[in-house]
């Protein structure tokens, strides 16, 4: 997992509601067995049409794309499948932050898992970045805050342990691990087994 | 202080470490059902880090996402694309090297317990009371319907309990939901849990875990019961849960992996224990009276966007709502009674199991499809299967004009070959009407499979109470 401290980047807008991750990642793309160019199947249906075509409004098409590294969404964003290859294909893509006034519990916790971080702002907050597409907003993670260039800055909030490995780009496997012998304690002290 | 709420009693049965400020609890899985869709990338995990699985003995592994519903008697008929494409093939064969290296028991092709995630736990008894079961598959929250606490999981996470049997976790909230009244003939526990989401929104259990409540739920079988907690997730919630009871442990007695002889008795004491304690309280709770519920069909893209199948859909001046209605070819004031169907589906984890399958043949007994209708019917398992087989259904569905197939996913999630092609709308009894869904282009309507059989043979949406 890449780290990220603090990050400032324009932003592209996806003003829908509820976007579940069928759409982020549709399920014919799931039959892979690694996560090697999975970024070419964000939004496949919704940034190509059914011969391949790019559709030329979808704000991911716009020019520039690769200059935002932050994605504003509608509410819920994320919802449905616990799919991770949701946040894998937005990484792979060039995403680091989604922001947004609610973001799904599952997606949310693998977002977190793959160095994606999950802004969750104010509803007042929400709608001035819904209404500027393109605004330079800066991500800081140490802070805990997101910058807006009209000088007003936010909390958001980040459970203080992925917030750590979100900062030192370390996976949350070794710390599971460091845990074997409490593990194995609780094993055999169970008073009944599963 | 308060009492616990049932929730609260497994949550407290399984905290390795507490949470503190600084870091979440460690937390123990008892159940690990793996599937091979999310998990290649977690067992490559294992390999990079020269990690073993730390319980084999506590996974359930089996084969359903991207399994044909055609006979596969010999690995070699996936080279067949009429059967398979290329891809799902080879994470299938990936699927059985992963769990042979690894030491894995798997359900695969031939096994009599192959078959959806969450039909195959409770049908082999290994999903019980008070264990905590995760799968990379979110609706895991099936398995609450036994007072377990079933949540889907990412890879990442799949990767964690492979190694270590545990997960970091935050506790959630918790979500009362009362139900009263008595079913209507024709209406079914599908059309409770749609009303439900209707009424509290696609997020409106984000952050919590609900326990359904009250006398409702209490008259209702295991599979009606798997159905309503199935789909808690669809309301946003992290899982879904039943206390457990007599329909509970008779449902269980004598499967496979329950507990036998003394130990029964053991463990339906223990079990008997789980549930809310009279004094404890939520954090939210909301009530639904189903005296007058009339079966539900959701008319948008997702499971929240949903009617009465007599009632027009609302107008709301809305541009997802708007992006929603336009996407499904459908009206604002309108009913959805009388749209034309291309296909039903009758199958995924919500409504495959023999409830379902008896529900289904009764109204097509002695009827035919429609001829511009292609009627799907996929048992959630290989053992339903035959035990649908058993009790004659087969040649109900056959005769009416019915493809009756073999076990899996199939076309809730269309990532094997059966999906739907562009424009053409589907009556589902799967649970998730997203766009494209079960297919690219593809329109999806939820409803019971009361309701789907009924417009099965109408040819268009019908009310399944003119079909009983």
């Amino acid at each position: 997992m890449e780290k990220l401290t603090k990050l400032t980047s324009k932003t592209t807008v996806l003003p829908i509601d509820d976007v579940d991750t069928d759409q982020i990642i549709p399920a014919r793309f799931l039959t892979t067995t690694t996560r090697e160019g999975i970024g070419k199947a964000l939004f496949a249906d919704w940034r190509f049409d059914a011969q391949g075509n790019t559709i030329k409004d979808f704000p991911l098409n716009a020019p520039g794309i690769a200059e935002c590294k932050f994605l504003v969404a509608g509410r819920n964003f994320g919802c449905g499948s616990s799919r991770e290859h949701a946040p894998w294909s937005l990484v792979d893509f060039g995403i680091r932050a989604v922001i947004s006034s609610e973001i799904a519990d599952i997606f949310r916790n693998n977002s977190l898992k793959n160095g994606l971080v999950p802004v969750i702002v104010d509803d007042d907050t929400h709608q001035w970045l819904l209404a500027n597409p393109g605004a330079e907003v800066t991500v800081d993670v140490e802070a805990r805050e997101l910058r807006l260039p009209t000088g007003k800055t936010v909390t958001f909030p980040i459970d203080n342990f992925a917030r750590h490995c979100i900062l030192e780009g370390i996976d949350q496997t070794g710390f599971l691990m460091q845990n074997v012998d409490n593990i194995g304690r609780f094993e055999n002290n169970r008073s009944w087994q599963p | 202080m308060g009492g616990k709420t049932l929730f609260d009693k497994v949550w407290d049965d399984h905290v390795v470490v507490p949470e503190n400020e600084q870091t979440p609890a460690v937390f123990y899985i008892d159940l690990h059902i793996v599937h091979e869709v999310t998990t290649p990338q977690a067992f490559d995990m294992l390999r990079e880090k020269k990690l073993p699985v730390r319980r084999p003995d506590l996974m359930l592994a089996t084969m359903d996402h991207s399994t044909p519903t055609v006979p596969v008697n010999d690995l070699s008929a996936l080279d067949d694309p009429a059967i398979s494409a290329p891809e799902p093939a080879k994470q299938i064969r990936q699927m059985i090297v992963n769990c042979e290296e690894f030491g894995i028991e798997l359900h695969g092709f031939g096994d009599h317990h192959r078959g959806i995630v969450h039909v195959i736990g409770p049908e082999i008894g290994a999903t019980q009371p008070g264990k905590t079961i995760v799968c990379g598959d979110s609706h895991s929250s099936t398995h609450g319907a036994f007072g377990a606490l079933g949540f889907g999981i990412g890879t990442t996470e799949v990767g964690h309990v492979l190694a270590t049997q545990c997960l970091l976790q935050r506790k959630a909230k918790s979500m009362a939901v009362n139900i009263t009244g008595k079913l209507q003939p024709g209406v079914s526990a599908k059309d409770i849990i749609l009303a439900l989401i209707g009424k509290i929104g696609v997020d409106g259990g984000t952050g919590h875990v609900i326990e359904y409540r009250g006398e409702t739920i209490r008259g209702l079988n295991m599979d009606e019961r798997m159905t309503i907690c199935n789909m808690s997730i669809e309301a946003g919630a992290r899982a879904g849960m039943i206390a457990p009871d007599e329909t509970t442990f008779a449902y269980m007695k004598g499967r496979d992996k329950a507990p036998q002889g003394e130990d029964w008795n053991i463990a339906v004491e223990r079990w008997k224990e789980l549930k809310t304690d009279a004094d404890a309280s939520f954090d939210k709770e909301v009530s639904l009276d189903i005296s007058d519920l009339e079966p539900q069909v959701t008319f948008g893209t997702n499971p929240a966007m949903v009617a009465s199948i007599s009632k027009a859909i609302p107008k709301i001046n809305d541009l997802s709502f708007n992006k929603a209605i336009n996407y499904m070819q459908v009206k604002a004031d309108q009913p959805m009674l009388g749209t034309k169907v291309d296909i039903v589906f009758v199958g995924s984890c919500t409504n495959s199991r023999m409830t379902d399958l008896h529900s289904v043949a009764k109204i097509l007994d002695g009827k035919k499809v429609a001829s511009n209708v292609r009627m799907m019917i996929v048992p959630g398992s290989e053992a339903l299967k035959s035990q649908a087989e058993t009790d004659g259904l087969d040649k109900i569905f056959t005769a009416a004009g019915a493809e009756w197939r073999e076990a899996g996913c199939s076309m809730c999630l269309g990532m094997n070959s059966d999906k739907l092609g562009k424009g053409q709308l589907c009556v589902s009894t799967s649970n998730r009407n997203f766009e494209g869904r079960q297919g690219p282009g593809g329109r999806t309507v939820l409803a019971s499979p009361e309701t789907a059989a009924a417009s099965a043979i109408a040819g268009v949406i019908a009310d399944p109470r003119d079909y009983i």
